[in-house]
């Protein structure tokens, strides 16, 4: 059986919901009733039967409706997808990889045929029938990287690995916290984090790089990141923060469990075979906080993160004109009982 | 020098005669004198394999200084705009083991060395000496503007006309520090401006 696709939006009137199969699922990023930086990188292995880690690369009910806001977003800014000229090969390896995950984990909705360089991809959700020469950037509509991340949910970062260092020569970013692709392109991995607070002086970036620039073929890598966005808007850029800013003076003790969604990123790692380089994948997860309320336990712990969060963290993560607000809200379903260990609801 | 900064702030150093025999110096205003403390550590012959591109500003002034080591060559530009067609050229037909040595503001250090990295030459083989103005050359990570000089914190976009804030964050790609909306939460939130970056 297939999945059932929805039809919503993350802009506008923000009909995007969570059915109730996709809130039991959510990658709930706290293992414990605090939170701090951690290099919580473990293999990307597959996971439980209907979690987000049945299949390496997920994709979800959200598909197609993600894939039309990214076109939104790439028609109104084209400087979210970029690739240095030295970088063709890696999109072309990117290709390969979300194809044969994407055809091997959802038969009914993607197939791959190959005949030598003679590919064709038949992507039902969106209504595409393409057939190409891989390697040969005429025979597609864009340049590899761009034709499938159109076609994959979550940002794309494709890192070059060189003089010990990774740099972020690539990338498809239409669904970022707040960060710029077109003003990080061409740096290295600690000057893209540079404006991080706390973690640099914690060595984490240094650890993170050794254990990245060491990742092999066929042993992706993942970790969770988080933070929070006041409606669900993939698109919370810095180049439409002045649009999407005022969102954050809307929260009311009325509407918190609307309005607040907390945004976990679904961080994985893969080395690329013919490049060589990185692909970093930021599979974007929503969820609004009467959904996840749903879960006694996730409620208790999310409380107890928030209240509890070094203040650094809060403004870095932009909460700060709605914390108090959203602190009180989350109070009520917080009996001061114990949570169990591990990120699963009871 | 700001005190506390972050990682993709650029570092400046001092100026040191390297060895080989073709260097090419950048500078704007006061780099020379950072061009002139250098000729004092240097060999003899060191200037008669030396090209001094030099835009001075709007004090005219160290142009004789940097005349007086006698280079190879001497330019002396109007802006750095009006330096960059020769400066691409030269960058384009230079040997390889050519010395860059860029001195003066940030803004000219970031456009020379983009100019450079252009050109294939790595960053960390360029020496930089920064003199004279913090003036910011600034990106609006909104429009993508760029604005020249900035000397205060917030700035106005001098594109779109947000007040940004101006971020240590900087691009050696685009020669720029990033500028993001300092009030985007709510507009009618004005913080004073002050001149920080004199």
């Amino acid at each position: 059986m297939g999945i059932t696709f929805r039809k919503e939006t993350f802009r506008d009137d923000f009909t995007f919901r969570n059915s109730p199969e996709h809130i039991r699922r959510f990658p709930f990023p706290f293992h414990e009733d605090s939170y701090m930086y951690a290099v919580n990188i473990e293999p990307h292995v597959v996971g439980p039967k209907g979690s987000v880690l049945q299949n390496l690369i997920d994709v979800d009910e959200h598909y197609v409706a993600e894939m039309q806001d990214r076109a939104l977003v790439l028609a109104e800014d084209p400087l979210r997808c970029q690739s240095l000229p030295h970088m063709t090969l890696a999109g072309w390896d990117l290709l390969e990889l979300l194809m044969e995950q994407q055809a091997l984990a959802y038969p009914e909705h993607f197939t791959l045929a190959r005949d030598g360089d003679r590919w064709r991809w038949i992507n039902r959700p969106l209504g595409i029938d393409d057939s190409f020469t891989f390697g040969d950037v005429s025979t597609l509509p864009y340049g590899p990287m761009e034709y499938i991340t159109r076609q994959s949910q979550g940002d794309f970062c494709i890192l070059d690995q060189r003089d010990g260092n990774l740099w972020m020569d690539a990338g498809m970013v239409t669904t970022q916290a707040d960060w710029s692709l077109d003003f990080d392109i061409g740096m290295n991995f600690f000057e893209w984090h540079a404006p991080v607070p706390l973690a640099h002086e914690k060595g984490i970036f240094v650890r993170a790089l050794k254990f990245l620039t060491n990742i092999q073929q066929g042993k992706p890598a993942r970790r969770l990141n988080w933070t929070m966005t006041i409606n669900p808007r993939l698109d919370t850029s810095p180049e439409n923060y002045h649009k999407w800013g005022p969102d954050r003076a809307t929260v009311t003790p009325e509407n918190v469990g609307d309005k607040v969604h907390l945004r976990v990123e679904l961080q994985s790692f893969w080395r690329l075979p013919r490049s060589n380089a990185i692909v970093f994948p930021i599979r974007c997860y929503l969820i609004k906080m009467d959904e996840l309320v749903m879960q006694p336990k996730w409620a208790r712990r999310l409380h107890r993160v928030i209240r509890d969060l070094p203040e650094e963290l809060a403004t870095y993560k932009g909460l700060t004109r709605y914390r108090a607000t959203l602190v009180e809200w989350l109070s009520k379903l917080d009996d001061g009982s114990a949570t169990s260990p591990g990120f699963g609801p009871d | 020098m700001a005190a506390k900064s972050i990682i993709s702030r650029p570092v400046y150093g001092t100026l040191s005669p390297q060895p080989g025999k073709h260097h090419l110096f950048i500078a704007d205003a006061e780099g020379a004198l950072a061009i002139a403390d250098l000729a004092a550590k240097a060999p003899a012959d060191f200037f008669g394999g030396a090209h001094i591109i030099f835009i001075p500003g709007r004090d005219s002034k160290y142009a004789d200084v940097l005349e007086a080591l006698k280079p190879a060559q001497f330019y002396l530009g109007h802006s750095f705009a009006s330096a960059l067609p020769r400066l691409k050229q030269t960058l384009a037909n230079a040997h390889m083991g050519l010395r860059l040595y860029l001195a003066g503001t940030e803004g000219l250090i970031g456009q020379a060395m983009q100019a450079a990295l252009e050109a294939g030459i790595d960053h960390t083989s360029i020496q930089t000496e920064h003199r004279g103005s913090l003036a910011r050359r600034m990106q609006c990570v909104h429009c993508k503007g760029i604005t020249e000089n900035v000397t205060t914190q917030p700035a106005t976009c001098s594109h779109c006309g947000l007040l940004l804030l101006v971020r240590d964050h900087y691009s050696r790609r685009l020669a720029a520090f990033q500028g993001v909306c300092i009030n985007a939460e709510d507009r009618s939130e004005i913080p004073p401006t002050e001149e920080v970056f004199r």
